[in-house]
């Protein structure tokens, strides 16, 4: 149920400001992706066109090709809402709704995209829960309120969440960045675990859990402050890390810049 | 170069002279605030029994003992009640507007503006405007509903502004969180944003509740007023509380005097009653309870 994503020639916009220009890549099906790279070079921006949230910005537009499968996700009749079920996000920081329980939390993109029966919805929520190793900290309080979680546990009922509605692609904008070490660890196992199943996508700032975790990588820079952000190179996680072809992402990865 | 330094007493001063001025504007906006419910509470309570709560004033003159304000409250209550069904849809969904799908264009600037100049229409001309169009013009009766239609246009702007900062303070993290489900924008704004805001918005909406249960104005000019019990709102002259004070009050007999006071406790009273009734709806529905 995973799928491969293919970018082409893709430029993003806040209004009249290139975030980004001709960016190009492939990215596997059943693996992750690391995108590292300075503050403010576009990874983020990057992420977002990949599952059309980008253009819920007032202003924000994008151009080039997205390809999923082959299918264009920009294309003329493409429904963005039905992009994102298929195309999941989770955000830097922990955003869980408020009025709702833990439960409620993790069944929100079922029952807010139709009907669903009681007892699937049971299960879904368990399978969900335990998919984010969340299961065995919360079984017994699933009906108090999601914010009363620590902030790593609110991150992985988000990323429960995000997987409940079974998408075929996970983003994750720096999940990690919020939490302490341990929790960290435990969402990098999840990754690892959750690579048998969807395609994963993960902006982090930290070198070590790129080359932890991902199976290949994307450095993105941009040439000055001002300039759009592009990608400079991308390649298996270990060659980016031992032998990378640019100077620039040499530099960046051994933390001589940036 | 600088070092740890003592509070000058300078600063001691003016810190202490500051915080007393503060606690006598305190004290200055409670006098009033005190005063007047101390008045309206000792002298109200001679009357507040349940012939006042049970019988309206047929046949009763200014010098008779007895008497009551049962079709007054009734007249209140559903003239609230119809506006609030008037103006809380309209309010809310032009607050919806605003925050959701304006995006600062000119369609909403104007909606703004207008909005800002509604909360400036004194009540007076709420309720000729209504005499004017619906009475006179459109030859309709005086009636508790043309009474909740001067009420709603007062509300309306309170509860577009208070709605809308409700719905500003809803961080947009929520709304991409949903949207990152799949989840349509309308639905996104039903399921997630209104809920959120959901406490707010009552207490608004209780806010422009109890500035119009209080107006005098527009409902001598469009409801009337009666003496007897008229349940239907749709037809015929009703009473409002303020109305009742109102008429009461400018009669020169105790008895008269006696009972707008009580008119103005029972006045205090609904509007405390429902704002309760807001707060329980209000903490029933947070999250806080853990249901
Ligand atoms: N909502 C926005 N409106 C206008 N410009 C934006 C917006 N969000 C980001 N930008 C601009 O787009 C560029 C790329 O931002 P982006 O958030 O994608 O960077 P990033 O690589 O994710 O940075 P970081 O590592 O700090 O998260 C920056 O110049 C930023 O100022
Ligand atoms: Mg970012």
């Amino acid at each position: 149920m995973s799928k491969q994503i293919q970018v082409s020639g893709l430029d993003a916009y806040y209004g009249s400001h290139k975030a980004i220009e001709d960016v190009s890549m492939t990215i596997e099906p059943r693996s992750i992706t690391a995108f590292i790279g300075p503050s403010g070079c576009g990874k983020s921006t990057f992420l977002r066109t990949l599952n059309r949230m980008h253009e819920v910005i007032p202003g924000a537009r994008v151009e080039g090709k997205v390809l999923l499968d082959g299918d264009d996700l920009y294309g003329g009749n493409v429904e963005p809402v039905s992009v994102r079920r298929m195309i999941g996000m989770v955000f830097q920081r922990p955003n869980p709704f408020p009025t709702m329980s833990i439960y409620d939390n993790v069944a929100a993109g079922l029952r807010l995209n139709g009907r669903i029966s009681k007892s699937r919805l049971d299960d879904t929520v368990e399978e969900s829960l335990k998919g984010a190793n969340l299961w065995n900290e919360v079984k017994d309080r699933l009906s108090k309120p999601g914010a009363g979680l620590s902030g790593g546990q609110q991150q992985r009922l988000c990323i429960a969440r995000a997987i409940a509605v079974k998408p075929q692609v996970l983003l994750m904008d720096e999940p990690c960045s919020a939490l302490d070490p341990i929790s960290t660890l435990a969402i990098e196992d999840l990754m690892a675990k959750l690579k048998d199943d969807y395609t994963i996508v993960i902006v982090t700032h930290n070198m070590q859990q790129a080359a932890r975790v991902s199976d290949r990588t994307a450095f993105f820079n941009l040439a000055e402050q001002g300039k759009p952000g592009k990608v400079i190179e991308m390649d298996e996680t270990s060659r980016m890390f031992t032998n990378p072809s640019h100077k620039a992402t040499e530099d960046y990865i051994t933390g001589r810049f940036g | 170069m600088t070092t740890i330094q003592h509070i000058s007493t300078g600063r001691r001063l003016k810190d202490r002279m500051v915080q007393g001025l503060v606690y006598l504007a305190f004290a200055l906006a409670v006098v009033p605030l005190v005063s007047v419910l101390w008045l309206v509470i000792s002298n109200g309570l001679a009357r507040f029994d349940m012939t006042f709560l049970t019988h309206s004033m047929r046949g009763i003159g200014a010098r008779d003992v007895g008497g009551g304000a049962y079709h007054a409250i009734i007249g209140t209550l559903e003239q609230v009640l119809l506006s609030s069904l008037i103006s809380v849809p309209i309010g809310l969904l032009t607050a919806i507007y605003l925050v959701e799908y304006g995006n600062g264009g000119r369609l909403s600037r104007a909606i703004s503006f207008f909005v800002d100049v509604m909360t400036g229409i004194p009540s007076v001309v709420a309720g000729l405007f209504v005499l004017a169009f619906w009475i006179l013009f459109l030859g309709m009766p005086y009636s508790g509903f043309a009474g909740a239609m001067a009420l709603s246009i007062l509300m309306m702007p309170t509860v577009v502004r208070s709605a809308e900062e409700m719905l500003r303070l809803v961080p947009d993290d929520l709304r991409e969180a949903s949207y990152a489900l799949g989840v349509a924008k309308w639905r996104t704004i039903l399921k997630v944003v209104l809920p959120t805001a959901f406490t707010g918005i009552v207490t608004g909406v209780m806010l422009a509740v109890a500035r119009v249960a209080g107006e005098t104005a527009p409902l001598l000019l469009t409801v009337f007023f009666t003496d007897s019990i008229n349940n239907d709102p749709f037809s015929g002259p009703q009473m409002g509380l303020p109305l009742y004070v109102f008429d009461q009050a400018a009669r020169p007999n105790d008895t008269a005097i006696d009972r707008a006071w009580t008119g103005a406790l029972t006045l205090i009273l609904i509007v405390m009653l429902l704002n309760l009734v807001a707060r329980l709806i209000a903490w029933w529905r947070s999250p806080a309870r853990g249901r």
